[in-house]
C-alpha cells in the first residue's frame, strides 16, 4: 500500500492505495465519484477520460499511485460554481449531444481538453480529437455539433440528421 | 491484475537501482503495459514508474538533430518538434488518440518495439541514436525482432537523438480499431542518401527496405520505385490483412511517402 495525496476537483484527498489500483477504481470506489464511467476497461472507449495536471488521460490506464501530487479534474467538477451546466454541458443538452449518456462524461472531458488547446476547432479537428471516445449509440454527429456550438461557432449550417 | 507495488524514483540513477530488484519492471506511460497487466501477461513485483524523472523529459534541437527525452509524451513531441522535424511531429500526433498521446512516451514505444508501432519506423529511417542509462545505441543495432531490442535488463532509454532529414514523410495505413499501423512507411532523405523504414509488416518488426533506398538515393521520386516490390515471405498475416496485401501496401505507401515528402 502507498499513501497518495492529490487534488480532485479542487479538494485535497489523501488515501492508502494498492499499487495496482487504477484511477477509475480510486475515483469510483474510494471517492464515490461515479461520474467517471468504465466502458471497456481496455483503453479503447474514453468514457473514463479525466484530466491529470490538465492533460486528457484515460482513467482506466493510469494508476492512482502515479497521480500522487497531481491535480485531477473529473466530470463532477465541470459544472459552474452555482451548479448550472457549463458551456460544454449546456451545448450537449441543447444539441442533443447524448442519447444513452454513458459516453458523455468522457466526451465532455475530451471536449474541454480540446477547446483549451484549440478554442475554435474545425469539424475535422473535432472528429480527429474524438478518435479515442466511442459513442455506442453512434450519436457522433450531434456531439460534434455540440462541441462546435460550445466553442461559439455557428452550427446552423450543420443539418440535424 | 496481479498485485504489485509502484515506486516513483525522481532520477535515472534511482530508477536504475530500483530496476535492479527482483521482478522489477519499468513503467513508462503505461499505455501498452497497463492493458497487458490487466490481461495478466506480466507479473512484476514492483513497477518502477519513470514518469517523475524530469531529466528524461523535453525536446531540444541543435546541429541538425533533435533530441527527445525518453519520458516525453507523444503529444508533447507532436507540439515541440513541429518546427524542427515536421514529419516526426505528424507521426507523434497520429499515434493512438489524444489521451494515449498524453501518457505514452517515445522511450516506452521504442523499448517495447511493437511490430506495428510508429516510432520504430521514425527512429530507423532517421538513423537515430538511442541514448540509454549507460550507453548510446545506433537505431540500426537497436531493433532485434518482435518486441525485442538491444536493451539489457534494467537499462532505461533516457533520450533519442533524431538526425533531421532534408525531406521526410511518414504514411500509415491505420488499423481502424487500434490506430496501430497495418503498414507504415517512413521515408527520410539526407544529403548522404535516403532511408526507408517499414513498420507493421514484418514478422521481425521494423526493417529497412534497402532496394527502395538505393533507387531513391539516385532519384528521389515515386517513379523511381516502379518495378520494385517487397516479397511476401516473412511478412505478417492476420485477420486484418495477408502477407501479400501487406507487401502490396509497402510499395504503395512508400510511393505516397516520397510524394508527400516532396
Amino acid at each position: 500500500m502507498t499513501k497518495v495525496t492529490m487534488t480532485v476537483n479542487g479538494k485535497t484527498v489523501s488515501k492508502e492505495v494498492r499499487g495496482n489500483m487504477l484511477m477509475t477504481e480510486f475515483l469510483r470506489d474510494e471517492l464515490h465519484l461515479t461520474g467517471t464511467h468504465v466502458g471497456c476497461d481496455t483503453s479503447q472507449c474514453g468514457a473514463c477520460n479525466i484530466h491529470v495536471n490538465g492533460a486528457n488521460v484515460k482513467g482506466c490506464t493510469i494508476f492512482a499511485a502515479e497521480c500522487d501530487g497531481a491535480e485531477i479534474a473529473t466530470i463532477e467538477g465541470q459544472a459552474n460554481a452555482d451548479g448550472s451546466l457549463n458551456v460544454i454541458q449546456q451545448a450537449f443538452q441543447d444539441h442533443h449531444g447524448l442519447q444513452c449518456g454513458f459516453c458523455t462524461p468522457g466526451m465532455v472531458m475530451s471536449a474541454a481538453a480540446l477547446l483549451k488547446e484549440t478554442p475554435k476547432p474545425t469539424e475535422a479537428e473535432i472528429r480527429h480529437y474524438l478518435e479515442g471516445n466511442i459513442c455506442r449509440c453512434t450519436g457522433y454527429h450531434n456531439i460534434v455539433k455540440a462541441i462546435m456550438a460550445a466553442s461559439g461557432q455557428d452550427v446552423s449550417s450543420i443539418a440535424a440528421e | 491484475m496481479y498485485s504489485f507495488e509502484i515506486v516513483r524514483p525522481k532520477s535515472v540513477a534511482d530508477a536504475v537501482s530500483a530496476l535492479g530488484e527482483e521482478e522489477a519492471q519499468a513503467l513508462g506511460g503505461g499505455q501498452t503495459l497497463i492493458p497487458s497487466l490487466k490481461q495478466r501477461l506480466a507479473a512484476p513485483a514492483v513497477l518502477v514508474s519513470l514518469a517523475s524523472i524530469d531529466e528524461i523529459k523535453g525536446v531540444s534541437s541543435s546541429g541538425g538533430a533533435v533530441t527527445i527525452g525518453g519520458g516525453t509524451p507523444h503529444g508533447t513531441v507532436a507540439r515541440d518538434v513541429a518546427a524542427s522535424y515536421p514529419a516526426l511531429a505528424a507521426l507523434a500526433g497520429n499515434i493512438g488518440d489524444p489521451a494515449v498521446r498524453s501518457r505514452g512516451t517515445v522511450g516506452g514505444s521504442l523499448a517495447n518495439n511493437d511490430p506495428a508501432a510508429c516510432y520504430p519506423a521514425a527512429a530507423l529511417a532517421s538513423g537515430a541514436t538511442i541514448v540509454t542509462s549507460n550507453r548510446e545505441i545506433a537505431a540500426d543495432d537497436f531493433f532485434e525482432g518482435l518486441f525485442t531490442t538491444a536493451l539489457e535488463d534494467g537499462e532505461i532509454i533516457t533520450a533519442v537523438k533524431f538526425r533531421i532529414p532534408e525531406k521526410a514523410a511518414y504514411i500509415k495505413f491505420e488499423q481502424p480499431a487500434s490506430r496501430f499501423a497495418l503498414v507504415g512507411v517512413f521515408v527520410a532523405k539526407f544529403a548522404d542518401g535516403v532511408r526507408v523504414a517499414v513498420t507493421g509488416a514484418s514478422e521481425d518488426g521494423v526493417f529497412r527496405w534497402t532496394e527502395a533506398e538505393a533507387a531513391l538515393s539516385g532519384d528521389f521520386s515515386a517513379a523511381a520505385l516502379d518495378g520494385l516490390a517487397v516479397g511476401a515471405d516473412g511478412l505478417m498475416t492476420d485477420l486484418h490483412g495477408s502477407a501479400a496485401y501487406r507487401a502490396h501496401l509497402i510499395g504503395v505507401l512508400t510511393k505516397r511517402a516520397v510524394t508527400q515528402a516532396g
